[in-house]
């Protein structure tokens, strides 16, 4: 059976792209949890601009992003030309490519619900901690950490689905390499160019319901979330 | 006040009589590979007639499922025979307005100096990282270059070296901002005036692969609209087939 949503290449694209949500969120969470933290206590005159920066990617075209990650990647580009000294070669085309493009792309979903829990704390906690002789890192880690819980979770849920349905980056820099850069929704955009569709419908329809499955288990963890604060 | 208002509507119905009496509209739904050559037909096309050209570029694939689910194209000016001729079938075109209007050249193009060889031995040392392709199953360009990479005996030696554009002008960008040091492209995309605008050229024979005859249709949508017949029209004429000449296309 070639047309169904088991054949070798939607599989493969099906890894990839569990592959590349996993990682990226693994790379994102702390770097998110770090910059959320800074966000939601500095007083520093650099908060807005880089909370701006940060936020960026929630309303650039991907194309933008693919386009700068394109020139940026490439052998006569700044970070391409790292790589290359570094004698990593250059990123664009590949599944590291990829996983840079996705954490810059979904940075702001990672950041915002953490920061949107810390922010949420109030100074109290803390102060109470450090009140009880707690050193600030046994009190972030101790105290904010578990108490922000339903922001990380959900900062890691976004995280991991935003990645999923990421299209318009990897459509840029990917080249469509099965096993490397062909993902779920690239692989259901050549479906459906090729006029596939029995094999469109397939990944489509399962697409679709696994993002309702993660929008239907965000919903319930905030509202259990809710309850036990109050 | 009301004098003013109602002067205003009159003056815009004035403008929107006048314009649909002398000038029509026609959209053209272009293959990605005769974009260029079709901006500038559409130019003097545009001064000659008055009749205004909307342009879309892409891969003849996907504006076959568009057209399909009833895109409001008037022309398909495609990559290949085929797609005008299923859309014929499927009654999406109309009878009797197919022809062929140009026939295309696929070259192996890198946008660095004297990297690609005038006899494309460049393939056979394969001293490169990525080699761009447009999709073979979309592109038309993009099976032409697997012909010549299978007539060659280098899809196996080749194959993990091999990057794919979703139409031959995202290819063109792959190899223009040198992600990828190579690749099959159409020779209107880097030729214009009948030369070379950069970097190097293989020009691949045409015993290597099946002829890039490309084929445009009249749709449904443009049945009763004058400014896309005559379009059509124009694209038969010497003065357009010098501009597609200019651009590397054979007839």
């Amino acid at each position: 059976m070639t047309d169904t949503l088991l054949s070798t290449g939607n599989l493969l694209a099906i890894w990839v792209t569990l592959k590349l949500a996993s990682i990226t969120t693994l790379i994102l969470l702390p770097i998110a949890i770090a910059l959320a933290w800074w966000l939601s206590n500095t007083r520093s005159i650099l908060r807005a601009p880089i909370n701006a920066l940060i936020t960026l990617p929630l309303v650039l075209p991907p194309t933008v992003l693919g386009f700068y990650l394109l020139l940026l990647m490439g052998p006569n580009g700044p970070l391409g030309e790292v790589t290359q000294a570094l004698g990593l070669g250059s990123l664009s085309f590949t599944f590291s490519g990829l996983v840079l493009g996705s954490v810059l792309y979904s940075l702001p979903f990672a950041i915002q619900p953490i920061q949107i829990a810390f922010e949420s704390l109030g100074s109290r906690p803390m102060e109470v901690a450090a009140t009880l002789r707690a050193k600030p890192l046994d009190a972030f880690m101790n105290v904010a950490l578990p108490m922000a819980r339903s922001g990380l979770i959900s900062s890691a849920i976004l995280t991991f689905s935003h990645t999923i349905g990421e299209f318009g980056v990897v459509l840029m820099i990917g080249g469509n390499i099965p096993g490397q850069t062909q993902v779920l929704s690239t692989q259901i955009y050549n479906h459906v160019e090729a006029m596939e569709y029995t094999q469109a419908h397939w990944l489509a329809g399962a697409m679709l319901i696994f993002s309702f499955a993660v929008l239907f288990t965000l919903s319930l963890l905030n509202r259990r979330a809710a309850r036990i604060i109050h | 006040m009301m004098p003013r208002f109602h002067f205003i509507i009159f003056a815009c119905f004035l403008i929107s009589i006048s314009s649909s009496i002398h000038a029509g509209e026609t959209r053209i739904a272009v293959a990605a590979n005769f974009s260029a050559p079709m901006q500038r037909l559409a130019r003097s096309f545009q001064e000659e007639t008055g009749n205004q050209v909307k342009l879309s570029s892409g891969s003849t694939g996907k504006f076959y499922a568009q057209i399909q689910n009833g895109a409001p194209f008037d022309i398909l000016l495609a990559a290949d025979q085929e797609t005008p001729q299923r859309l014929e079938n499927e009654k999406l075109g109309i009878e009797n307005t197919r022809f062929t209007y140009a026939t295309g050249t696929l070259v192996l193009w890198s946008a660095r100096n004297d990297f690609v060889d005038s006899r494309g031995e460049i393939l056979q040392k394969a001293s490169f990282n990525h080699l761009a392709i447009a999709d073979p199953k979309l592109a038309p360009y993009g099976l032409a270059a697997m012909q010549t990479l299978s007539t060659l005996n280098l899809i196996d030696k080749l194959k993990t070296k091999l990057v794919q554009g979703e139409n031959i002008g995202q290819t063109f960008q792959f190899i223009a901002t040198a992600n990828a040091e190579l690749g099959f492209v159409a020779l209107s995309q880097v030729y214009a005036d009948g030369k070379l605008t950069m970097g190097s050229i293989w020009i691949v024979p045409q015993a290597l692969y099946q002829p890039l005859h490309q084929d445009a249709i009249l749709l449904k949508a443009g049945k009763d609209n004058s400014a896309a017949t005559s379009f059509l029209a124009f694209l038969k004429t010497e003065k357009a087939k010098k501009v597609m000449h200019d651009y590397g296309y054979q007839f």
